[in-house]
C-alpha cells in the first residue's frame, strides 16, 4: 500500500523546492531587503557610520529604494525571456520595500537633515527642483503601494494597470532626482538613467501604444 | 596643590570615537551590499579590495604625522569637532568624490620632498621646501568654524601662520591685485586625476583665488597642521588654505603654487558650475545655493545621528567684523 503511494509521487527535495520556490524567493527579499536597513541603523545608532551619519542614513536609504524599484522592473522581461512566470509573484514586495526604502529617505531628510523644522522642511521640497521631483516619485510610489492591495486591484480592474503604469514615470523621476543631487560626480547616476532607460525600452511596443 | 583644568577643546579621549571603528566604515557599508553601482565600480580602482579583505583589513602604508610646535590658541567657547571626525569626512576630489575617499585612498601619498613656490608679480620669488614649511614662520593654532557649502560645518584646531606673512616675504609689486592657487598635479598619486569617474568630472589641478586684500587679511591662514600634529594627507598635507569666511572649498589643500596676478584668475569650481559657485563664495545665508538652502547648517562635533545640531549661518560665517568692510558697496547677492 505504502510502496505504492512512493511510487506514483514520489516526495524529493527537488519538488519541496519547486512546490515552494516563490516562498523561498520571498524570504530571500525579505532578508536581503531588511537585513542591510537593519545593519545600517544599528551602526547609525551606535555611532558607526562615520562623521556625518546623517548623509549616510539618507544616501544609503535612497540608493536602496532605486535599486529595488529597478530590480522591481526586470521581473517581468526576466520572467519573460526565462518563462519563468512564477517569479512575476515576487513583484509586489519588492516595489513595497522599493516604497519602504523611500519612505525613510524621506524621513531621515525630515528627522536627522532638517530636524523637524517643518518650515525648511516644506520650502525645500517646493523651492529645490530636484528635491520636488523625487516627492513627486514618492507620491507615485505612495499611490501604487495603496493600490497594491489584492482587493483594491480587482476593484479597479482596468484602471489599476493604467496607474501602475506611472511606475515608468516613478523610475525617470528618481534618475532625474539623483542626477540633480550630485554636486559633480554624475558618473552613477548616469550608470542609473541608462539602466532605467535600458527596462523602459523592453517595453517600448507597450508605451508606444499609449500615444496611439 | 595642582590643579588641571580642562580646556573647552581639549576633549577627553572617551568623547572621540576610535579611529579603526572610523577607518572600518566604508567595509561595514560594503558589506552590507547596498551600494550604488558606481562605488561599486569605484572599490575596485579605489582601495582594490578583495575577499581577502574581509578579514584582514589591514592597510599596508598609514600616513605618518608629527607633532609641531607652536602657540597655544586662546581657550575657545566653542565645542571642536572630534579629530576622528575632521579626518575621515573630506572632500577632497583628488582622492574621490565620497566623504570617506580621502582616508581610504590617501594614505600613501607622499609630501615630502615638496616645493611650494611663490612667484608672479613679486620682487623676490622663493620657493619653500618641505621643512621650510613648518620653520620659515612662526606656527600658531587658529580655531576656526569651517562651513562646507553643502550646508555642514565643523569647527577645527588648525596650526598653521598668516597667509599675509608668507605673501609679504616675496615683496609683491603693484600689478599683484590677486593671488592665484594651485593643487599638486600627480595623477600618479592621486587616482582622482587619473580617472574622471573617481575625481567626479573636475578639470584637475585644482585652482583657487582671492583678491589681494582678503589674502592680506589677518584671518587668512596657510594650515601646516591639525590638532596638534602635522595635516594627514586627506586633509590636504602638507599645506593648504584656510579663509573661514568662505565656503570650503575655496580653501584648497596640498598647495604648489602661489601667484601672485593682475587679473581674476579662474577658480575650479566656478570653472564647473559658474551660476552655482562665484569667485568670492563668502558664506551668506541670505543667499542660497541654487539647490539647496545656505540659511542653516548642520555643526557636526560630538553628537550622532540624532544630534540636534541645526544652526542658523552667519553672514561671512561669523567673522563679518573683521572681513565685511572688504566687500563694502558690492553687490553681494551678484558676486555670491
Amino acid at each position: 500500500m505504502s510502496a505504492s503511494a512512493n511510487t506514483t509521487k514520489q516526495v524529493t527535495f527537488k519538488s519541496v523546492f519547486l512546490r515552494n520556490r516563490v516562498l523561498l524567493l520571498k524570504i530571500a527579499i525579505h532578508l536581503l531587503a531588511f537585513l542591510p536597513l537593519f545593519g545600517l541603523y544599528f551602526l547609525a545608532f551606535t555611532e558607526q557610520l562615520g562623521a556625518d551619519p546623517v548623509e549616510e542614513v539618507i544616501h544609503f536609504t535612497g540608493i536602496g529604494a532605486f535599486n529595488l524599484l529597478l530590480l522591481s522592473l526586470m521581473i517581468s522581461p526576466m520572467a519573460k525571456k526565462f518563462r519563468q512566470g512564477y517569479l512575476v509573484q515576487t513583484r509586489r514586495l519588492i516595489g513595497l520595500y522599493s516604497f519602504t526604502y523611500a519612505c525613510l529617505h524621506l524621513l531621515n531628510f525630515l528627522a536627522f537633515e532638517v530636524q523637524f523644522d517643518l518650515k525648511l522642511f516644506f520650502n525645500e521640497i517646493l523651492d529645490r527642483p530636484y528635491i520636488t521631483v523625487g516627492m513627486a516619485a514618492l507620491i507615485i510610489l505612495l499611490s501604487l503601494a495603496i493600490t497594491s492591495i489584492t482587493a483594491l486591484r480587482r476593484r479597479m480592474g482596468q484602471k489599476w494597470q493604467k496607474l501602475h503604469n506611472w511606475v515608468y514615470i516613478a523610475a525617470l523621476l528618481i534618475a532625474l532626482h539623483f542626477f540633480w543631487s550630485v554636486k559633480s560626480d554624475i558618473v552613477e547616476p548616469m550608470i542609473y538613467f541608462t539602466i532605467a532607460l535600458f527596462l523602459l525600452a523592453l517595453r517600448k511596443d507597450k508605451i508606444k501604444r499609449w500615444f496611439k | 596643590m595642582l590643579i588641571k583644568t580642562r580646556k573647552s577643546y581639549q576633549l577627553s579621549e572617551q568623547q572621540v570615537t576610535d579611529e579603526s571603528v572610523y577607518h572600518s566604515r566604508r567595509d561595514l557599508l560594503k558589506k552590507l551590499g547596498y551600494l550604488g553601482a558606481g562605488s561599486l565600480l569605484a572599490q575596485s580602482a579605489a582601495s582594490q579590495a578583495s575577499p581577502i579583505d574581509f578579514f584582514s583589513s589591514k592597510k599596508d602604508t598609514v600616513f605618518q604625522r608629527h607633532a609641531l610646535t607652536y602657540a597655544k590658541a586662546e581657550e575657545s567657547s566653542q565645542i571642536l569637532t572630534p579629530e576622528a571626525k575632521i579626518t575621515t569626512h573630506n572632500n577632497f576630489y583628488e582622492f574621490g568624490t565620497n566623504k570617506g575617499d580621502p582616508v581610504e585612498n590617501a594614505q600613501d601619498f607622499n609630501v615630502n620632498p615638496w616645493q611650494l613656490k611663490i612667484s608672479g608679480e613679486v620682487d623676490k620669488p622663493y620657493t619653500l621646501g618641505y621643512d621650510d614649511l613648518f620653520k620659515r614662520f612662526p606656527l600658531e593654532e587658529r580655531i576656526y568654524r569651517l562651513r562646507c557649502v553643502e550646508a555642514w560645518s565643523m569647527v577645527v584646531p588648525w596650526v598653521g601662520f598668516g597667509l599675509a606673512q608668507l605673501i609679504k616675504q616675496a615683496a609683491p609689486n603693484s600689478k599683484a591685485k590677486y593671488v592665484a592657487f594651485e593643487t599638486l598635479y600627480d595623477p600618479k598619486q592621486m587616482p582622482g586625476q587619473e580617472s574622471r569617474r573617481i575625481g567626479g568630472g573636475v578639470q584637475y589641478p585644482y585652482v583657487e583665488g582671492l583678491r589681494i586684500d582678503e589674502a592680506m587679511n589677518p584671518l587668512t591662514f596657510m594650515s601646516v597642521g591639525l590638532y596638534g600634529k602635522t595635516l594627514p594627507a586627506q586633509n590636504g598635507a602638507p599645506i593648504r588654505l584656510v579663509v573661514p569666511w568662505k565656503y570650503g572649498f575655496k580653501s584648497i589643500k596640498s598647495i604648489v603654487g602661489i601667484k601672485l596676478v593682475e587679473h581674476k584668475p579662474p577658480t575650479t569650481w566656478n570653472i564647473l558650475a559658474k551660476n552655482e559657485y562665484g569667485f568670492y563664495a563668502n558664506v551668506n545665508p541670505e543667499v542660497d545655493h541654487p539647490r539647496w538652502s545656505q540659511a542653516s547648517e548642520r555643526r557636526i562635533t560630538t553628537g550622532g545621528l540624532f544630534a540636534r545640531n541645526r544652526i542658523a549661518t552667519l553672514p561671512f560665517n561669523g567673522y563679518g567684523e573683521e572681513v565685511a568692510q572688504l566687500y563694502k558697496g558690492m553687490d553681494l547677492r551678484k558676486n555670491y
